[in-house]
């Protein structure tokens, strides 16, 4: 009964790490049709950025912010100096982000060292918590709350402000909401931003249950490819439903049959894509 | 004219290890050529058939660890097990067609990419089978009729006659007029569908042709380094053998061989200096990508035009 338990804490902590994730490449995909392919690079980068942080002595939430705050830099900076001179052509678009993403992961390994590094939670989530008889590691409970709060952020963004219409508008049909004056490339800097940052932050409170080392951000990019085509690309919902679903697909199979859980994995990619190509929620057809 | 570049050329090729001497350029020359297999067959699918695929080292993967496993643990002989990898490394991208090809596109480029990451993490975590990190180590290469290719003038020469057949049967291949109806699926999909082409049958031949000519590549690699392990599928392997294709000219037949010789040069020569290979590759790759889109060939012929305008 425990190992369920608590396994079904470890996958639901997970699905929270993929949501933060999965959201921002989803929306990014959703409203500039190109799949960022540094986006596991931002996670991981983020992860460093927090670590660096947090080992020069100042407090986690500082490293959330840190974290945050340069990785929706330097997605701002990767938006305008190369994907928006490229635009129009997606696959260049594409192909260029897995170059910045060679780049970012080659650098940290110099900067940063070969070493899994790990953080510690702060001090007053490191304990475990008591539900029904049962203890729960506490960090992770919080890590479900966080991703929780914020699917909400992003729900309550999209559709109740004039920005999230905005982009709700452009994703659905984009020559249409620039023809009535939705400024489009204002938006692209935006979504970019906001995914890039999601993803640092995403990188940084995952450091404690998956610690950080070079290949974070190739382990990360499938599992956000895998939930993007699973819950349907630019759909936040499916983004949502896709992290969960993956992350007890993957602890699951991870604590039951060690040598495949890799392949249990894409395991319902492949039947979804054979099913429905544009996954459970998605509108834009693959 | 271009009759004489080629003749200049297969003669270059045929005496280069007496031009150049020692084994570490013929050593060079030979993985520039089996790099070049990898990225002919790789613009097939690209080039031709105009879908973007980010998971060919994953045929490299297959076809070399196949091979290797039935050899160091069946006593298969080197022509069976190649045989076996490479037909059933075919017959395995056969398959990943069925589903991949249900997308085109940039959702295309996603799919071939989580198969890739798919069978690099079964070569890391299957321990049992692969080896782990570790990889398979302890082959040979072979000897057909008693020519030692443990030798690097020998494996030159072998390299080179493989590649020559490759690239025969490839041009074979495009300039039919089967490969007219693989550029149209790329250009027009719809019309050619309208009249009458089966575009999906198309496009999945031309995928398991790619699988299948990326299959011998994977064996001529694991024949050069004796070795293979979970590096050689990694994201990084299958980005670099797209470079290839894309710097040299995607959808030309000289220019993934072109792409292949520059970026294992520079990776060669950059090698020698530092220790970032991989930012190297991103850099170059962002490079290509804003300036020079089609590919050297591409650009070379627009400076010859703008040449000729300007006189």
């Amino acid at each position: 009964m425990s190992f369920w338990l608590i396994q079904s804490l470890n996958s639901l902590a997970l699905g929270g790490v993929l949501f933060t994730l999965a959201a921002g490449f989803s929306l990014i995909f959703g409203l500039m049709r190109i799949a960022n392919l540094s986006h596991g690079a931002y996670f991981m980068l983020g992860a460093y950025v927090g670590l660096s942080v947090v080992e020069a002595g100042h407090s986690f939430f500082l490293a959330l912010l840190a974290a945050g705050v340069a990785i929706g830099l330097l997605g701002l900076v990767v938006e305008r100096f190369i994907l928006r001179r490229l635009a129009g052509n997606s696959l260049s678009q594409v192909l260029a982000t897995l170059g910045v993403a060679f780049v970012i992961a080659d650098g940290s390994l110099w900067f940063w060292g070969g070493d899994p590094r790990l953080v510690s939670a702060p001090s007053f989530l490191a304990g475990g918590i008591k539900i029904i008889g049962q203890t729960f590691p506490l960090y992770r409970v919080a890590l479900v709350v966080f991703s929780i709060v914020v699917a909400i952020g992003l729900w309550l963004l999209l559709d109740k402000t004039k920005l999230g219409v905005m982009i709700r508008a452009s994703v659905d049909d984009r020559q249409m909401a620039q023809g009535i004056g939705v400024p489009a490339t204002k938006l692209f800097s935006i979504v970019f931003c906001l995914g890039s940052a999601l993803a640092g932050i995403g990188g940084i409170a995952a450091a404690p249950i998956l610690s950080v080392y070079p290949g974070l951000d190739a382990d990360m990019l499938p599992l956000a490819l895998v939930v993007v085509i699973l819950g349907g690309l630019g759909s936040l919902l499916g983004a949502f439903v896709g992290s969960f679903l993956i992350g007890f697909i993957y602890s699951f199979g991870q604590a039951l049959f060690p040598d495949l859980a890799y392949i249990i994995l894409f395991l319902p990619m492949l039947i979804i894509l054979a099913v429905r190509p544009r996954g459970l929620f998605g509108k834009i057809s693959a | 004219m271009n009759r004489i570049l080629f003749t200049i050329a297969l003669i270059l090729l045929l005496a280069l290890p007496m031009i150049t001497g020692g084994s570490y350029y013929t050593n060079l020359a030979s993985q520039i050529l089996i790099a070049a297999i990898f990225a002919m067959s790789l613009n097939l699918l690209v080039g031709y058939a105009g879908l973007t695929s980010l998971g060919h080292a994953g045929y490299l993967g297959l076809a070399a660890y196949i091979s290797s496993w039935l050899m160091v643990n069946s006593g298969f002989s080197h022509i069976s097990s190649a045989l076996v990898g490479i037909l059933s490394t075919t017959a395995i991208a056969g398959i990943f067609g069925l589903i991949a090809l249900r997308a085109t596109g940039i959702s295309f480029l996603m799919i071939t990419l989580a198969f890739g990451q798919i069978l690099w993490g079964l070569a890391y975590r299957w321990v049992n089978i692969t080896g782990g990190d570790n990889g398979i180590s302890g082959l040979t290469r072979p000897s057909p009729f008693g020519i030692d290719l443990g030798e690097a003038n020998n494996f030159y020469y072998f390299a080179l006659l493989i590649f020559c057949i490759v690239w025969l049967l490839i041009a074979i291949l495009v300039r039919s007029p089967f490969g007219a109806t693989i550029r149209g699926t790329k250009d027009q999909p719809r019309r050619m569908s309208a009249l009458g082409f089966n575009v999906w049958l198309i496009r999945w031949f031309t995928f398991t042709a790619c699988g299948f000519f990326g299959a011998i590549g994977g064996i001529m690699f694991v024949y050069y380094h004796q070795y293979i392990s979970p590096h050689s599928l990694s994201l990084a392997n299958s980005a670099e053998m797209l470079l290839m294709v894309i710097a040299g000219g995607a959808g030309t037949l000289m220019g993934p061989v072109i792409g292949a010789a520059l970026v294992m040069l520079l990776k060669n020569v950059a090698s020698q200096y530092i220790d970032n290979w991989v930012t190297l590759l991103g850099l170059v790759f962002i490079f290509i990508v804003m300036y020079i889109p089609g590919g050297i060939v591409a650009g070379y012929d627009r400076f010859k035009n703008y040449l000729n305008v300007t006189k």
